[in-house]
């Protein structure tokens, strides 16, 4: 009995020696506290306030009636966008563009990767290398703008090649058929070489031994990539494969944004931009944000999960 | 180490390997070139020639015709000064917060790195976002390209990692000397984060440089525009030099060598910095893999 009255004492007290010293590195660091502050601030406001915001997909929301003002409307939104036609529409898309990204682009850096690790010549290979990181430095205007004036129909140097080789002329630009095929080696040229760098950095961890080893046993080229360099790399493919996933449903606004138009809506519309035209152009708020809250939540829920399916694998995974 | 012998298979993987690999690169660059060369070509030479790299007759013509309007002056300086500007500003609040979330002895630093993370993960998005800009009345005014984008979360903790790394050492003697915190980061983690500083401002000035999403979001005035908004309208909506309509009133569409210098214009800055990029990026971009 006695006892516990000492141990509930004695915890008291360390509670309280821990509290004041808990006080004492605040009061010693208030210097970095303040230092945090307007970062602190800003995404209070700018990231922290807009996810406040999203209740308004729950509003009817008006403009000069504010957050607080503002009729409560339940799901309405939430149901007017599934009931929506255009709903599996854009849903398609966005799920095709994804898909394009993870089974068609995500393994290009990896292969590239691997292909300059083969390199012996430093000067070729670094030579590649600041070749191929350029476009990742131009902004989607750039690459879009660059693509409209290769493929446009009059003029357009690919359109004059397939003439030149008794092909007809294609209107890439407004055609829907060409729209994924433009959208994702738009995404490969401007990101597959940048991409390679982390990938890169993973591989030279590897012991130059291994590889030793490998060859006396009569390992050829591609054996030595399978057996060695891809193990090696391993987790970092899992980690920039969930970071992907993550950002499932960021397929680049801007990009696809520049790329829309009237004729090729049906395939190249996706969540963002239908937010963009619903919300900013049409001025549904409520409606929009519902939209956006849709999508941002599924893609916190697919990242939530690729980690841990991740984890389930004895991965790392991020966090 | 001695010389090995190379087998036969090993020849053909290594002849496949250098031709697919240039082939990759010329692949990457070519469009570029294409359009460096036509912005310098003739338009009757353009209607001449189909696959045109280097042109033969070398004119500026096009560069004339879109420096004749006071439009791409006005979009080029507002880029500039976003750029630079914007620059400074997401630098010295990024530092602030890397430098003071580097702390491993900080009370509540997990929670604060947990808040920063999660903006990653999930966000408002574009509506809520968009009426945050709009009430803390930024709206039609340049700082919209800025405040909302102050500190990228990547940015931060590339920085945050790097300042982790450097030797605990150093702060703890400059301490016992009596240096408060913000001369520490100042006088002594500052100087010798320099690599890491450099890497952070190049990525922050090359995307303020390239800043158009947000300029169609929240800037309605022409007259504020960037340079990419203008080469958007001028490559394919082909009606940016309209906007100024006492020095155009009946302009004629821009030529394709006009567009292809457009883009060059938007471009080059760019491509002065890659240099410095490509000295620091490559090792910038690997702090940012290692996990905090």
């Amino acid at each position: 009995m006695e006892t516990t009255t000492v141990t509930v004492k004695e915890q008291k007290r360390i509670k309280k020696l821990k509290r004041s010293e808990t006080w004492r590195n605040i009061k010693k660091n208030k210097l970095i506290y303040l230092m945090i502050l307007p970062g602190f601030i800003y995404f209070l406001i700018y990231k922290y306030l807009p996810m406040y915001g999203l209740i308004i997909s729950f509003q009817d929301y008006k403009p000069y009636k504010g957050v607080m003002g503002s009729e409560w409307v339940g799901l309405e939104h939430f149901q007017r966008l599934f009931a929506s036609s255009e709903f599996w529409m854009i849903f398609k898309n966005t799920l095709m563009l994804f898909g394009l990204q993870i089974f068609i682009f995500f393994p290009i850096p990896i292969i590239i990767s691997l292909m300059l690790n083969e390199v012996r010549h430093q000067f070729f290979k670094r030579s590649v290398q600041t070749l191929i990181y350029i476009p990742h430095f131009m902004s989607w205007v750039v690459i879009v703008s660059i693509s409209y004036v290769l493929l446009t129909l009059d003029g357009g140097i690919v359109n004059a090649i397939l003439e030149t080789l008794g092909f007809s002329k294609v209107n890439f630009l407004l055609n829907e058929e060409w729209f994924r095929p433009m959208y994702i080696l738009q995404v490969i040229w401007r990101e597959a070489g940048w991409g390679t760098i982390i990938f890169l950095a993973a591989i030279t961890a590897v012991d130059p031994q291994l590889y030793e080893a490998a060859r006396m046993d009569g390992a050829n080229r591609f054996r030595q990539m399978w057996h060695i360099t891809i193990p090696a790399i391993r987790n970092v493919i899992i980690v920039l494969l969930i970071l992907k996933i993550g950002d499932v449903l960021e397929l680049g606004f801007e990009h696809v944004y520049l790329l829309l138009n009237s004729s090729n809506r049906n395939v190249a519309e996706i969540f963002d931009t239908y937010v963009y035209v619903a919300g900013l152009q049409q001025g549904q708020f409520s409606y929009s944000t519902a939209v956006g809250f849709f999508k941002g939540g599924v893609g916190l829920i697919m990242v939530v999960f690729a980690n841990w399916l991740a984890k389930k694998f004895n991965e790392e995974g991020i966090y | 180490m001695a010389k090995q012998q190379i087998s036969a298979g090993s020849r053909v993987f290594d002849f496949f390997n250098y031709f697919l690999l240039a082939l990759l690169a010329l692949i990457t660059i070519l469009p570029f070139i294409h359009v460096v060369g036509s912005s310098f070509a003739t338009s009757a030479e353009i209607a001449r020639t189909k696959f045109l790299l280097f042109p033969t007759e070398f004119s500026l013509q096009a560069y004339k015709y879109i420096f004749s309007t006071g439009t791409i002056f006005r979009a080029l300086g507002v880029s500039v000064m976003v750029t630079i500007g914007g620059t400074i500003w997401s630098m010295f609040f990024s530092v602030l917060t890397a430098y003071g979330l580097s702390r491993r002895d900080l009370v509540g630093r997990r929670t604060l790195n947990f808040l920063i993370v999660f903006t990653l993960l999930f966000n408002g998005g574009m509506i809520p976002t968009f009426l945050v800009v709009q009430q803390t009345g930024l709206l039609d005014s340049l700082w919209a390209l800025v405040i909302p984008v102050t500190i990228n979360a990547f940015n931060m903790i590339i920085l945050r990692s790097f300042f982790m790394n450097l030797p605990q050492g150093l702060e703890e003697s400059a301490k016992i000397d009596g240096a408060n915190d913000f001369s520490i980061l100042f006088r002594i983690v500052l100087p010798i984060s320099l690599p890491a500083i450099a890497t952070i401002s190049l990525f922050y000035a090359v995307t303020y440089w390239n800043t158009y999403m947000h300029a169609i979001l929240y800037l309605a005035d022409a007259d504020k525009w960037p340079v990419q908004v203008l080469l958007r309208q001028i490559v394919v909506l082909a009606s940016g030099m309209n906007y100024d309509a006492e020095s155009y009133t009946d302009a004629p569409p821009p030529e394709v060598t006009v567009k292809m210098a457009t883009i060059v214009v938007a471009t080059v800055p760019v491509l002065l910095v890659y240099p410095f990029l490509q000295k620091y990026f490559a090792k910038g971009a690997l702090l940012g893999s290692v996990k905090g």
